[in-house]
């Protein structure tokens, strides 16, 4: 087709003089502020390159000439931070958790610390804000099954429950059912006693019997009323807290195959200050002794 | 070559026996009956995992339905089945219309591709649900996929440059230029990103020959360039064709879409790296990936320019089109969403933005605003055409289509933008002490709202595709037609 320019009536622009399919085109040349921001994107770009690290040379690379790289500003930031907070974790790691509990500014530090500290490192298990789990104790309230105590709680952390650790805190409850200790009638007897401590009726003559059992096989550990014993991390079995649930059902599963819950020695994975940030901020989740 | 008939002189004044060539457009027909049926599938299933996002329990508890596996399935068939089905066979038609030559290779080249391509979709789309994937984004379909794709590509092209070579115009229309962009480039991508080892062949599992930050690189280079390439050089040609049609006005400027055209092109490929700021990636990469996303920030304004400013002196038809209305109101969200990428590649936006529902709100804001709708206006206009029809159905549904669908992208972006924003600002937010002030489940609880309105916005844009399928079926099977046109124009004149 002939090359024919013509001029377009409503904008007064040349036409290239090409047609597709009944498209024209128009010559309008390109527009001003258009063309005027493209180049300055690109001196912009230009000098964006020179200051900072950017074009590839055989070996290496051009590091510009600002001097900045990503692993020095890390670098630079995570020292600052380390720095500002060094005097306050060193202060906790040296002062036992009833001191640390009296001091506001050190309290306060606990508090954003080990917030943080236990939604990273406890939540997954003990939920959020310790609200606890089958099998995971809750935290937030006075039922302990290691005991309450700062100490106790910070022992705890920071070895661990039935680990590799040899500080770790050891205790096995018998398989009185597996392993043939008790018959089923007897187990199912204790189960029925164990209940009726939280207060659950059951016929006198069936408690009696697992009175009996229990007295010889669980006193020892749970105490001769299911008191507990911090200790023997044998939990309360008289206040209607279950770990792993309070039908008779599951508790004649915990007879018959005990139960092995475990959690890891944290001193082997967090520093001594983020350990006693912990303790002392479970400790005041509210039910601390 | 081609389907040669007689057609030209039937019903005609002053009989002058002219032999034309058609144009191949049964192929053209069946890619737009695929593009909308996978724009339908791809919209539910979108509007499915957006509520599993705000709703878990919507996974279903079933391996084949969970997120993981509809993910990829969803944007496999937006951007895939929907937009290549979309791509593919607008350019078909573009290419034989502007070039007067009938398609290169025939019919039976036109059928192999179409009939490869949707073999390639039904492939990808079932090795999704039963858990075939390499684990690449965009590119997830397995190495034995990546093969078949590769030929169908490859047809593809033969077809569209033969086209090309054959033209009967003197010059290349700048319409093809991104559409043979798009072709040749996504081939390279394609084959660079997918060089996997396969464990055996008759196994699906393959591994990628890449290691490490290199596979990262690759990766995004791959990925950025499908944004590059695919949905937006592509679509590109699309409005260069479709808006001059429907405005029935000249390209704004032929020298800015030159201008534009190589400067997206030189640029583009650059970008990639802005995905992987504040990663493994050194950073003198992270540098030249930012620093050329900005600078793409006007050539990309070049297309908004041309594909806007065409209807100078037309725009009473944005009143009285609807269909042009979706095209001209895609080159607008266009405009917005290629001036956010730059933005969001800057790092000190992207270190907020990255890996937030920003990201997710930009991407949408150029796949439902931009893709779709340039998608709807192509198809809009291009249906009664090639069905012979005097226009569409009905204008009014057309007018439903434009606002439920518009009202469901401003909600969807709208509700990216602040959960993203929120979410990033939560993520970094630290106390006096220096400690992260909320753990990563509170920033997911705080999402739920905006999910829940994603995903309402979703139903809508789908409650319009809904609209828009039931109008051109209905158009189609109308009685009212038009003198068959799909003659070689110039050839009946010559």
């Amino acid at each position: 087709m002939p090359t024919k320019i013509e001029k377009d009536a409503t904008t007064g622009q040349d036409t290239t003089g090409h047609e597709w399919d009944g498209i024209k085109e128009l010559n309008t040349p390109l527009p001003k502020w258009w063309l005027y921001t493209f180049y300055f994107c690109i001196v912009w770009g230009i000098a964006y390159t020179v200051l900072y690290p950017s074009w590839p040379t055989l070996s290496s690379h051009f590091g510009g000439t600002s001097g900045w790289t990503r692993r020095a500003e890390l670098a630079e930031t995570l020292t600052a931070q380390k720095a500002a907070q060094a005097d306050t974790r060193a202060k906790i790691v040296a002062t036992p958790i009833e001191e640390i509990r009296k001091d506001p500014a050190l309290m306060g530090y606990v508090q954003a610390a080990g917030r943080v500290a236990f939604a990273d490192n406890c939540a997954g298990c003990h939920g959020a804000g310790g609200a606890g789990a089958v099998g995971f104790p809750t935290l937030a309230d006075d039922d302990w099954i290691w005991g309450g105590k700062p100490e106790d709680i910070l022992q705890t952390i920071t070895y661990g429950i039935r680990n590799a650790n040899e500080n770790s805190r050891i205790s096995d409850m018998p398989r009185f059912g597996a392993d043939g200790l008790l018959t089923k009638e007897q187990i199912g007897d204790v189960a029925d006693y164990v209940l009726s401590l939280s207060g659950t009726a059951a016929d006198p003559a069936v408690l009696a019997r697992g009175a009996t059992v229990f007295a010889e096989n669980c006193a020892a550990c749970h105490g001769e009323k299911g008191e507990g014993m911090h200790e023997m991390g044998a939990p309360r079995l008289s206040d209607g807290i279950w770990l792993y649930g309070g039908d008779r059902k599951t508790v004649i599963e915990t007879i018959t195959y005990a139960r092995r819950g475990s959690m890891p020695a944290w001193i082997e994975r967090l520093d001594p200050a983020t350990v006693k940030v912990l303790a002392t901020y479970v400790h005041a989740l509210g039910g601390g002794q | 070559m081609g389907v040669a008939s007689a057609i030209g002189a039937q019903g005609m004044v002053g009989v002058r026996p002219v032999v034309t060539e058609s144009y191949h457009e049964d192929v053209v027909r069946a890619f737009m009956v695929a593009a909308m049926f996978w724009g339908i599938a791809a919209f539910a299933a979108g509007v499915y995992i957006a509520f599993q996002l705000a709703f878990p329990s919507l996974n279903l508890g079933l391996e084949w339905t969970t997120f993981g596996r509809l993910r990829p399935l969803h944007t496999s068939a937006a951007i895939f089945a929907f937009g290549g089905s979309a791509l593919v066979g607008s350019s078909l038609y573009v290419v034989q219309r502007t070039c007067r030559a009938p398609l290169f290779g025939g019919a039976y080249l036109g059928w192999f591709v179409f009939l490869g391509y949707q073999l390639f979709i039904v492939m990808a789309a079932t090795g999704y649900l039963l858990g075939i994937t390499q684990g690449k984004e965009y590119a997830e379909p397995e190495w034995y996929v990546d093969l078949w794709l590769t030929i169908v590509w490859v047809a593809y092209l033969i077809a569209f440059a033969g086209t090309l070579f054959k033209r009967r115009e003197p010059h290349i229309y700048v319409a093809n230029w991104f559409y043979l962009a798009f072709i040749i480039t996504i081939a390279m991508l394609h084959i660079v990103n997918n060089v996997t080892i396969p464990v055996s062949f008759t196994g699906t599992k393959s591994y990628i020959a890449w290691a490490g930050v290199q596979d990262a690189m690759i990766q995004w280079w791959y990925g950025h360039n499908a944004v590059g390439f695919f949905l937006t050089a592509g679509f590109l040609g699309m409005m260069y064709y479709f808006i001059p049609k429907a405005a029935q006005r000249p390209v704004y400027s032929y020298r800015l879409s030159i201008v534009h055209f190589w400067a997206l092109i030189f640029l583009y490929i650059w970008a990639g790296p802005h995905h992987l700021h504040y990663t493994a990636l050194p950073d003198w990469t992270q540098t030249l990936g930012m620093v050329m996303s900005v600078v793409l920030w006007m050539p990309s304004w070049g297309g908004m320019i041309n594909g806007i400013m065409t209807l100078s002196g037309a725009w009473d038809k944005l009143r009285t089109d609807p269909g042009l209305r979706f095209s001209v109101t895609a080159v607008g969200f266009y405009g917005m969403s290629t001036f956010e990428g730059p933005v969001m590649s800057v790092k000190a936006v992207n270190g907020l933005s990255h890996y937030t529902d920003w990201t997710i709100g930009h991407v949408h804001s150029g796949a439902l605003g931009w893709v779709a709708f340039i998608c709807f206006g192509m198809m809009y206009y291009i249906v009664p055409v090639l069905w012979n029809k005097k226009g569409l159905y009905s204008k009014a549904l057309v007018e439903w289509h434009f606002w439920t669908a518009t009202v469901g992208i401003v909600f969807y972006i709208t509700a990216m933008w602040v959960s993203g924003i929120m979410q990033g600002l939560m993520w970094r937010a630290y106390d006096e002490y220096g400690f992260l002030q909320y753990s990563f489940v509170e920033t997911v609880a705080a999402m739920h709202p905006y999910y829940v309105i994603r995903g309402t916005g979703g139903l809508l844009f789908l409650t319009g595709a809904l609209f828009m399928a039931y109008n051109l079926f209905r158009t189609i099977r109308s009685a009212e037609s038009n003198e068959p046109q799909s003659a070689v124009a110039a050839v009946a004149a010559e």
